[in-house]
């Protein structure tokens, strides 16, 4: 079976900064995958790439069979790509359960049923009690999780997260983290960007480690936290030598 | 929950339709001309700043040259009608399409500008309209054109001895643009429109065509707004480019949405029964006095209720939450 996303060698260059160089990763159906790194890695890059923010300076870009490289954001969320931002972005004039019913429009035109899959969206990420909140009135813990219902409305395959659990008290993130896995066993497969390496590490069936730009290690987690190329990468090569 | 959501919209329109039936029963009482001639400006305004509000309010695009739709609406019908005798009614129509497309053809390289430069291109657009018109000697130049009066007739929609016709159709034009906005409240493009104007970049991921959508409402609102300039041409039976394409025009269609709640259904009705009444009274009645003072006092008061209620006067009817009732 084929992966359901994968990038093949992929370049970014900003003027003269490389912040992606040959990345090609590839991401099976529902696998929970955790993409980590120190800052600068190019994480967020990488991210921004597969989302469809801009295209790859060189490379492709490959989702559920189909080469997505210069699709703009929008069509590659209609194939079924979903995705959340690490600096929230809720729609704030709105209330919470009209934030959902926009993701929802992407596969229901008609509004009753916009309605209904986006209430539904809401007891599922357990925010029901919130529908008729304003967006700027929800706490950060509630926009984070605001902005994973309103990707799920649109009922993606793949589910980008950029750094949801990151800043959150650890009961909340212990409740992000039940919700990372309530989605992979809806049957979506995610992709998730995260900082927070024993928060993400027991989450997620793989890793991919990036650092300056290119893949570093990839595999169990378990085994990338043992790498002597991740402990230096994050540490410096002098707590590296003891591994 | 959707009980309440339909609820309102229920209630909503029945509020509409008893305010639009009060409203049609008003000139029984009210006789005096120039009372009836602030209540149809009043009621124009509020249609055009409804219309407004679609593209400004609704998709966050803030225009100041809609004035410019206007104006190619009264120019539309007036010109087919003078040189080509068709009836105002194709006029208008005609107006309404050259309007929308004209509309489209500028957001094209427009909408790729943000905020504030989006606002600027928009006023200096309308101006070089206006400039166009005041050159066309065809279309009269700055002379204008007289529209030929043959006598009151619904077919040529020209009345001389009586309002009352303008004033129902721009009843009903009012009616129109609020219908609308209530209708693409709750469809794709009004949920589309407003997360446009929230998050343009969250909009994206989550399928919203950004600029498809930006079209869309620009296209609305300057049919809308075209209608009412053939409208107001035909009421004054006289056009120039200043009387009927002068900044003064996208003002006053962005005042009533912005002082009643921008964005909101009713912001611009309420914003309109409010702003033109008292721009009509404090001319007539301090306007004389000294040169300017009725400005003063009118700038004033525009200036006190947007301190108090920066959401808009809506605020005081709201049934939304007020900020902050939740923490």
């Amino acid at each position: 079976m084929t992966a359901l996303l994968e990038t093949r060698g992929v370049w970014q260059r900003f003027g003269g900064l490389i912040a992606n160089s040959d990345v090609s990763i590839s991401v099976g159906r529902g696998e929970i995958v955790g993409l980590i790194g120190p800052n600068g890695a190019g994480k967020s890059t990488l991210f921004n790439l597969i989302a469809g923010v801009l295209p790859p300076t060189q490379g492709s870009i490959w989702f559920d069979g189909e080469d997505v490289t210069r699709m703009p954001a929008a069509e590659r969320c209609q194939r079924g790509v979903g995705r959340t931002f690490q600096v929230v972005k809720s729609f704030e004039t709105m209330t919470v359960i009209d934030n959902v019913i926009v993701g929802a429009l992407v596969r229901n035109t008609v509004m009753r049923e916009a309605r209904r899959k986006a209430h539904e969206v809401l007891e599922f990420t357990g925010l029901a009690a919130r529908a008729d909140v304003l967006a700027s009135d929800l706490v950060p813990a509630e926009k984070r999780r605001l902005e994973v219902a309103r990707a799920l409305a649109t009922e993606p395959k793949l589910l980008l997260l950029d750094e949801v659990l990151t800043g959150l008290t650890p009961t909340e993130a212990q409740t992000g983290v039940a919700l990372v896995r309530k989605v992979r066993d809806a049957g979506i497969t995610v992709l998730m960007v995260e900082h927070v390496m024993e928060i993400v590490m027991p989450l997620v069936d793989r890793a991919i480690v990036l650092d300056l730009g290119k893949v570093l290690v990839e595999g169990k987690p378990a085994d990338v936290v043992r790498d002597p190329k991740v402990i230096s990468a994050y540490l410096g090569d002098r707590h590296a030598v003891g591994a | 929950m959707d009980k309440n959501f339909a609820a309102r919209r229920r209630r909503d329109l029945i509020i509409a339709a008893v305010l639009a039936g009060l409203a049609a029963l008003a000139p029984l009482f009210v006789k005096d001309v120039y009372v009836q001639n602030i209540l149809i400006l009043t009621l124009m305004y509020a249609a055009l700043s409804q219309s407004w509000n679609i593209l400004s309010g609704y998709c966050g695009q803030i225009s100041l040259g809609h004035a410019l739709y206007f104006g190619i609406g009264a120019y539309t019908t007036e010109l087919l009608f003078t040189k080509f005798g068709v009836l105002p009614w194709f006029g208008m129509l005609g107006g309404g399409v050259i309007a929308a497309v004209i509309a489209m053809g500028l957001g094209y390289p427009f909408f790729r500008l943000r905020g504030h430069y989006f606002v600027i291109a928009t006023i200096v657009i309308a101006e070089i309209g206006l400039l166009l018109f005041q050159n066309w000697e065809w279309a009269g130049a700055a002379m204008g054109i007289t529209i030929p009066i043959r006598g009151d007739s619904w077919l040529k929609f020209q009345f001389l001895r009586t309002k009352l016709p303008y004033f129902y159709f721009a009843l009903a034009l009012c009616c129109l643009a609020w219908f609308v906005t209530w209708w693409l409240e709750d469809s794709k493009w009004g949920f589309w429109w407003r997360a446009v104007k929230d998050n343009p970049e969250a909009a994206e991921s989550l399928g919203v065509v950004v600029f498809n959508s930006k079209m869309g409402a620009a296209a609305v609102s300057a049919f809308l707004v075209a209608i009412g300039g053939a409208f107001y041409a035909q009421f004054l039976a006289y056009i120039d480019p200043e009387s009927v394409m002068g900044f003064q025009f996208s003002l006053l269609m962005a005042l009533p949405a912005v002082l009643g709640g921008i964005g909101t259904l009713w912001g611009p009705v309420l914003g309109a029964a409010i702003l033109i009444p008292m721009t009509e009274l404090t001319r007539s009645y301090i306007g004389g006095s000294g040169r300017g003072v009725d400005l003063i006092v009118y700038g004033a008061l525009i200036v006190a209720i947007s301190l108090a209620l920066p959401r808009g006067l809506v605020s005081l009817f709201s049934r939304a939450k007020p900020k902050g009732a939740t923490r």
